[in-house]
């Protein structure tokens, strides 16, 4: 989709309402292939209503979940120091006309201000580059998948079984409370802080992109396969569909640590990016950090 | 049809799918303190919430010119963050159904089935096939604790579908499929 030029604020009140109204297609995708190999009948009738619903969120235009969740933005390329201001404004335009719940409050008094902004917000990553474009990507993070976030400092004498299995029991542990199907999103490696922020941009991956680290990519398989084969299933009602996709993400760490963090996504892993040229602005639902 | 009598309740079969019509209030964890709290300090509380079924949900409303709310947006949060207020509820105000996702603790099913409760798993996230059950909001409390945490009223016609996962016998069907999960590699 190509647009003629418009303003930062009016292009963030665009990616927010296509984030939240449309499943990307590659989540659409997977949500239906499981549809066709889930043999539980519960578990068909969860993945049922959440395919029912992703239609009738699009055609009606409105929220496909009422948690809006936390916008979490990643603007890459050519930018100015004015580019925060102009998404807080996009951000409490886009909660009062979409409308989008008022999530944000202070983490003490419990606070809320009704505009999802707030101390701090919104949240945005800075990816400098020379392109000729700025590509501003949403990912709307609701709190029920991030609040079963997981980080461990493991030993390195617990190697990549250790990895796999603290993995592994982060999704299972976390039961039905994140809405499975999940997607997992996973860093391994940074320091504490590093790990974090690759785990939740993982999620970003779309889930047909092969990972070019043919080591990461056999764990993704791997891990794919063992979560499938847990029998948690969707909403934790059983079934074979626990997992839409797993997306690792790895950086250097120091030679006595081992950080490994899991975000978890759920079925709703919504995200959008557009890019802003002089000319006009190209939106889409899946794009490569 | 809620709401439930407790014999209604205690004929729903584990794994059983149902639809739910009558009202319907939603509260989740501002919701389930302010009830607690005013109730402690023997101040009235909204009668409503007495025998009510309790929808775990923060719904995206919108106001219309004339007063009235509309529901936007409306599925199920995770309930296990009331899992510490939910016991208290159940046998201080006779709570009879519970919707949400995810499940309860063993507390909770102990008062489940002590008072006669259910819980009824909606499929997370579903929140527009859902909000279509929820056919009118007939009222609100507590909007001081901003839009999720209030508690809504709703008129509900066949709302659903919602899975039997925690009966009131104390059985649940997150325990048996948490019990037989496989763990490899």
């Amino acid at each position: 989709m190509i647009k003629l030029p418009e303003p930062v604020e009016d292009v963030v009140v665009n990616l927010l309402r296509l984030a939240n109204t449309k499943l990307p297609m590659d989540v659409g995708w997977a949500l239906e292939a499981a549809a066709g190999w889930e043999t539980n009948e519960i578990a068909y009738t969860q993945l049922g209503a959440i395919m029912d619903n992703v239609k009738k969120a699009e055609h009606v235009g409105r929220p496909m979940c009422q948690d809006t969740g936390i916008p979490v933005f990643y603007v890459r390329g050519r930018f100015d120091s004015t580019i925060a201001g102009r998404i807080a404004e996009g951000v409490k335009r886009a909660t009062a006309n979409i409308p989008l719940r008022p999530n944000t409050v202070d983490p003490l008094t419990r606070e809320n201000c009704g505009s999802n902004l707030g101390e701090g917000m919104p949240i945005i990553h800075y990816i400098p580059t020379d392109d000729d474009f700025t590509e501003i990507t949403v990912l709307p993070k609701g709190a029920g998948s991030e609040n079963m976030t997981r980080l461990a400092m493991l030993n390195p004498a617990d190697g990549v079984d250790g990895v796999m299995r603290f993995i592994r029991d982060s999704v299972l542990d976390a039961g039905g409370r994140p809405c499975p199907p999940s997607i997992v999103g996973v860093g391994i490696g940074g320091t504490s802080d590093v790990c974090v922020s690759m785990a939740k941009e993982a999620l970003l991956t779309p889930l047909d992109d092969e990972n070019p680290d043919p080591v990461l990519r056999k764990m993704e398989e791997d891990l794919f396969v063992a979560l499938n084969g847990s029998g948690l299933g969707p909403m934790g009602l059983g079934g074979s569909t626990t997992v839409l996709g797993v997306r690792i993400k790895k950086a250097a760490c120091h030679t006595a640590s081992l950080p490994v963090c899991v975000n978890i996504g759920c079925w709703a892993t919504r995200r959008a990016s557009a890019r802003i040229r002089d000319d006009g602005v190209e939106y889409s639902q899946g794009v490569r950090l | 049809m809620s709401p439930f009598s407790e014999d209604a309740v205690r004929s729903l079969k584990l794994g059983e799918t149902v639809f739910v019509s009558g009202p319907v209030i939603t509260g989740r964890d501002e919701m389930h303190i302010r009830a607690l709290e005013l109730s402690d300090r023997g101040e009235s509380v909204p009668d409503d919430i007495r025998g009510s079924t309790l929808f775990h949900c923060g719904p995206i409303m919108r106001e219309n010119p004339d007063g009235t709310w509309s529901v936007v947006a409306a599925g199920p949060t995770t309930s296990a963050r009331m899992n510490k207020l939910e016991p208290e509820m159940i046998r201080r105000f006779g709570i009879r159904a519970i919707i949400g996702k995810g499940g309860m603790s063993k507390d909770v099913a102990e008062a489940m089935k002590e008072v006669g409760c259910v819980y009824l798993a909606a499929t997370g996230g579903a929140a527009i096939t859902l909000a279509e059950g929820l056919s009118r909001c007939t009222g609100h409390e507590w909007l001081d604790l901003g839009m999720a945490e209030a508690m809504w009223r709703f008129d509900t016609d066949k709302f659903g579908p919602l899975i039997v996962a925690m009966d009131s016998e104390g059985n649940s069907l997150y325990d048996k499929v948490s019990e037989s999960l496989v763990r490899v590699p």
